[in-house]
């Protein structure tokens, strides 16, 4: 009965309340109240500890595991490697990210062919984790508590760096969207969900990078912020990002250099 | 004084490499768009053709990154293009009926990869603006529409304008973020006519 009467009393109270403002405010108390709650137990464990099991298996034609990858901080070191990353490589010539690096490793290491490797980077709603995001997944956890620290050392690091910045405020397509259509005013929100100004608001840009790869509750999956860019794109009315792509990369690099400092806080776990 | 042999030579070669370092130059934006275009593909209907950017959006592309405001003159030309791809109703009547002009305004679909060339788009006004009083999940990436009728009536003026603005919003501010529903063929004239009844038609909530 008492929780009847405050269900009526929160009722008649949401039925005073004539500004709209009010209930907003009280909706979007409720939601970061359920994001709290969530925060205990976050089936990501899971996946870490499937991606672990993964970097450790011998697999692909070469019967190798993934345990001599070099993330950037010396073959087989995966510990802090993420919070690097992405950064220049010498041996390709290339700044890659997590994802794209997993890739390089997976065909130079275990002899797969790139385009298996690159192949369905991303579950469906619901659907049994990838390969790719469960050793994501695992990576990321390995880099918790370390501050984000990617270097603009390199003139290819700066130059990603540059590209990222100039797409992230490209117009285009038919809605005439770009990145930072969405993400380039603090404070913006669209409908109930809060847009963080990743190109101009330090704390959003950390709290944005810091939280990628996140277990997305509505939609009973592990992402991953090659995941966050394509489905950005996809409401963008963009054509699709090929994953691991260099815009990609260059993306990822302009985002996590806004972020640099702020301590990894991932997998997370998001509405 | 003993260590004062630096030669001409090695001065200048320590000045060339200081200089080598300090000339990076950015990639240009032909350069960052020739990376974009070879790191995307088709899906669906999202063809990459949509990378192709019209005049308007390199030059809004520029002030968003530069933080430097339209010349004038570019901002004046670029809003009279978007004025002439206006097409008023033909058969004189502007307003449809807002309850679907609700329902179209709640929709978010459309034009993405995820959809297909049969999805009816809706508007998702919604995600930007505050419109009818019980629909509290609003954004506020545009201004509250909150009233919008009956703070300005129904004039010939009204019409045109509000019209103008669903159709292509750069007619009056070049570099609107609001996404040209006419010109980009993202709504059609009908719903437009029940958007249009949404924020005019005096029974309408958000005229409530």
């Amino acid at each position: 009965m008492r929780g009847i009467t405050q269900v009526a009393l929160a009722g008649a109270a949401l039925a005073l309340s004539c500004t709209a403002a009010l209930a907003q405010k009280e909706t979007a108390d409720a939601i970061a109240r359920y994001r709290q709650l969530l925060q205990d137990g976050n089936p990501a464990e899971l996946v870490v500890a499937r991606g672990e099991a993964l970097w450790k298996e011998k697999r692909g034609p070469k019967k190798t595991s993934l345990e001599q990858c070099d993330l950037g901080l010396g073959p087989g070191v995966v510990k802090a490697a993420y919070a690097q990353l992405p950064r220049y490589f010498s041996d390709t010539d290339q700044v890659m990210d997590y994802e794209s690096r997993i890739v390089h490793c997976m065909v130079t290491l275990q002899g797969f062919d790139r385009a298996i490797a690159a192949k369905n980077p991303f579950s469906g709603a619901g659907q049994r984790q990838t390969d790719m995001e469960a050793l994501t997944a695992y990576g990321v956890e390995e880099s918790r508590g370390v501050p984000v620290n990617i270097s603009q050392d390199h003139p290819k690091e700066k130059a990603a760096f540059d590209r990222g910045q100039q797409l992230f405020y490209m117009r285009a397509g038919p809605y005439d969207f770009s990145c930072a259509s969405c993400h380039g005013v603090t404070g913006q929100r669209i409908r109930l969900q809060d847009l963080p100004n990743i190109s101009q608001n330090k704390e959003d840009a950390a709290r944005a990078f810091t939280t990628w790869p996140a277990y997305r509750v509505s939609q009973g999956t592990l992402r991953t912020m090659q995941w966050r860019l394509n489905d950005c794109f996809r409401q963008q009315r963009w054509p699709e990002p090929v994953f691991a792509s260099p815009a990609t990369v260059d993306l990822i690099t302009f985002l996590g250099v806004n972020a640099n400092g702020a301590k990894m806080d991932s997998p997370s776990i998001k509405r | 004084m003993k260590r004062n042999f630096t030669s001409p030579l090695a001065l200048s070669f320590i000045v060339a490499s200081l200089i080598g370092c300090a000339v990076y130059t950015a990639p240009t934006r032909e350069e960052t768009l020739q990376v974009v275009k070879g790191s995307f593909q088709d899906r669906g209907i999202a063809k990459l053709d949509r990378l192709d950017q019209s005049e308007l959006q390199v030059a809004c592309s520029e002030v968003a990154l530069t933080g430097k405001e339209l010349p004038k003159d570019v901002r004046a030309r670029l809003e009279k293009q978007a004025l002439a791809t206006v097409k008023l109703p033909a058969d004189g009547v502007y307003l449809g009926d807002f309850k679907q002009g609700e329902r179209i305004a709640q929709t978010g679909v459309g034009l993405q990869w995820s959809d297909n060339d049969k999805t009816v788009a809706g508007g998702n006004c919604y995600a930007c603006h505050q419109l009818s009083p019980q629909e509290i999940a609003f954004g506020n990436i545009g201004p509250s529409l909150r009233g919008y009728g009956k703070q300005r009536g129904n004039s010939q003026a009204v019409l045109s304008y509000t019209w103008g603005k669903l159709w292509n919003s750069h007619a009056y501010n070049a570099c609107s973020q609001m996404p040209r529903y006419g010109d980009a063929n993202i709504l059609t004239t009908a719903q437009i006519k029940d958007l249009m009844a949404l924020l005019l038609d005096p029974n309408s909530p958000v005229n409530k």
